[in-house]
């Protein structure tokens, strides 16, 4: 029912929207920008690849060039948003908690109902599916609430994905290079590069290499996932394990926290760094990474010390 | 020299060139992946194919931003950063480091039951997280002027992902506890997934414990900047919303 295609049409209604409002606002290039993004949720599927590339392309142009600008949106006054909040009381929080509260639930328990071929949730997906169930639902308590029409709905998304901008495309963007890279074989290349210029005897040195290498190598291509099994290879199995003799199960739980490591510090990770930034319409782009910093370098110290200590 | 080609590498360099000159990362990124293709002598049209295949495989990723923001914009439009405000304000003990070191505590043991979808950026920090760790703030200095309210929203956005991060990886059924797993046997040693998932405990600990005690120095070190601010521009205090 609430199958991934479901939900990538919804988005694009979502997009369309977007585009909309900023083509009566006559901002062009922005409409061009979100309606192109609409367009491959939309008919991806239908259309070949190098089209869908071109568009990526193009969207790409147009958003590097700073084509995408934000709206200007009318929003209710101080003084009437106040009105509401009394009118409204603690029901305003009611379709807020319900986007978790309702994700959990599905994922956990609806995700059961299914029949012949059939199912509520696509159970591949789950969580995904959930997540749109529950959004679905809290639009209709919210819009229920606060008596508004459905076309607010769309209008006030539209002004959220505005704020958001560009830096919305970034993390499937980011994908879509780890993906190139992997076909380019960069993973290969640099567990050769390791594995021949790295001849480690102390273990301590071994694992801070092995620690550094997992949060550099993070860092460069913006995921733990991507860095694991190439520094994991390259350094990991052959000096830590099969060299020193340490424990494989310790070596992984904690490399893989290196990486997260890694995650807290860059800009590739943009879904967690650069994305929440644009959301909380902070000025400065990396001032969630600054703020991560401190924390991610001491437990990146402590991390090669827990392995030292654990692992032999 | 190696006798393997470097050339893969090449989007590599344009990453870290294009991030350290401050180009726009959108930009960045496409150049980087262009190289990347011509570095390996991929055709034009084939790049294209695989840039495509590729961005249609990863749709699933914008959603989860996506699907909760109808919700939230509508509620924001009726006065829910207010009201999340004015009810942070009526707890007394409240201050800026404390109430984000509770969220911390939940948010990582909750990601460490499975249950990761009770956090995040557009559905928790935005609309409930950040208002109220800016209102404690106010509610105690009777100002916020918008370098500290800059460096609060960060602060809980960064509060959320370390939750999230290092609580996730101790959970059992997660799918990094399954990428390693896998991997591992591929690699032809056997790990017991119990045991991947054992050994991350010490460092979830160790970044509960770095992060919530930077927390709790974390409004000691806002009322220094603001005494410092204020010390500057005693007359241009801004207090907007």
């Amino acid at each position: 029912m609430i199958s991934m295609t479901l939900l990538y049409y919804v988005a694009a209604l979502l997009f369309f929207a977007v585009a909309f409002f900023s083509f009566k606002d006559k901002r062009y290039s922005s409409a061009l920008f979100w309606f192109s993004y609409g367009l491959i949720f939309l008919l991806g599927d239908f259309m070949p690849p190098a089209l869908v590339g071109a568009l990526v392309v193009l969207m790409a142009l147009v958003a590097g060039f700073g084509g995408v600008k934000g709206g200007v949106y009318q929003t209710l006054e101080l003084q009437q948003r106040l009105d509401s909040v009394k009118r409204l009381g603690n029901k305003l929080f009611i379709p807020a908690l319900m986007i978790p509260l309702l994700t959990v639930f599905s994922a956990l328990v609806l995700v059961h109902i299914q029949g012949d071929g059939w199912s509520l949730l696509d159970p591949k997906n789950a969580t995904l599916s959930a997540l749109g169930l529950a959004a679905f639902f809290a639009v209709l308590a919210a819009l229920y609430f606060t008596k508004e029409k459905p076309q607010q709905a769309l209008k006030e998304s539209s002004r959220l994905i505005e704020a958001i901008g560009w830096a919305f495309l970034l993390p499937q963007l980011l994908a879509t290079l780890g993906l190139l890279f992997n076909q380019a074989g960069v993973g290969e290349t640099v567990s050769q590069l390791t594995s021949l210029y790295l001849n480690l005897n102390h273990p301590l040195l071994a694992v801070a290499c092995y620690a550094i290498g997992m949060a550099l190598f993070t860092v460069i291509m913006g995921n733990a996932f991507a860095a694991f099994p190439v520094i994991t290879a390259g350094i990991g199995i052959p000096l830590l394990v099969l060299q020193h003799g340490g424990d494989p199960a310790i070596m992984a739980a904690i490399g893989m926290f290196c990486g997260y490591c890694g995650t807290l510090l860059t800009p590739m990770a943009a879904n967690f760094n650069i994305v929440p930034a644009a959301l909380l319409e902070l000025p400065d782009k990396n001032a969630v990474i600054k703020a991560q910093a401190p924390t991610a370098l001491v437990l990146l110290g402590v991390n090669i010390v827990l392995m030292y200590l654990l692992m032999f | 020299m190696p006798e393997f080609s470097l050339w893969p590498l090449l989007g590599i360099a344009v990453v870290m060139l294009g991030f350290i000159l401050k180009f726009n990362p959108v930009l960045v990124v496409t150049v980087a992946a262009f190289a990347t293709g011509m570095a390996v002598k991929m055709p034009i049209l084939g790049w294209l194919e695989s840039l495509g295949t590729a961005f249609l495989k990863t749709r699933n990723l914008p959603l989860i931003l996506l699907l909760p923001l109808a919700v939230i914009g509508l509620l924001e439009r009726h006065g829910l950063r207010e009201k999340a405000q004015s009810w942070i304000q009526n707890i007394k003990a409240a201050t800026t480091g404390r109430l984000l070191l509770v969220y911390l505590a939940l948010r990582e043991s909750t990601a460490a039951a499975g249950l990761t979808s009770l956090g995040g950026h557009p559905q928790m920090v935005r609309p409930l997280l950040s208002p109220m760790a800016e209102a404690a703030f106010e509610q105690k200095h009777q100002s916020l002027p918008d370098k500290i309210k800059y460096k609060i929203r960060a602060m809980s956005a960064a509060t959320d992902n370390i939750g999230l991060f290092f609580g996730e990886d101790i959970f059992v059924a997660f799918g990094a506890i399954i990428l390693m797993h896998t991997f591992l046997r591929e690699s032809g040693i056997e790990t017991d997934p119990l045991h991947i998932a054992l050994w991350g405990i010490p460092t979830a600990i160790a970044a509960f414990l770095i992060h919530g005690s930077r927390l709790l120095r974390f409004d000691a070190y806002l009322a220094r900047q603001l005494k410092d601010e204020l010390k500057q521009a005693p007359q241009q205090e801004q207090r907007h919303d």
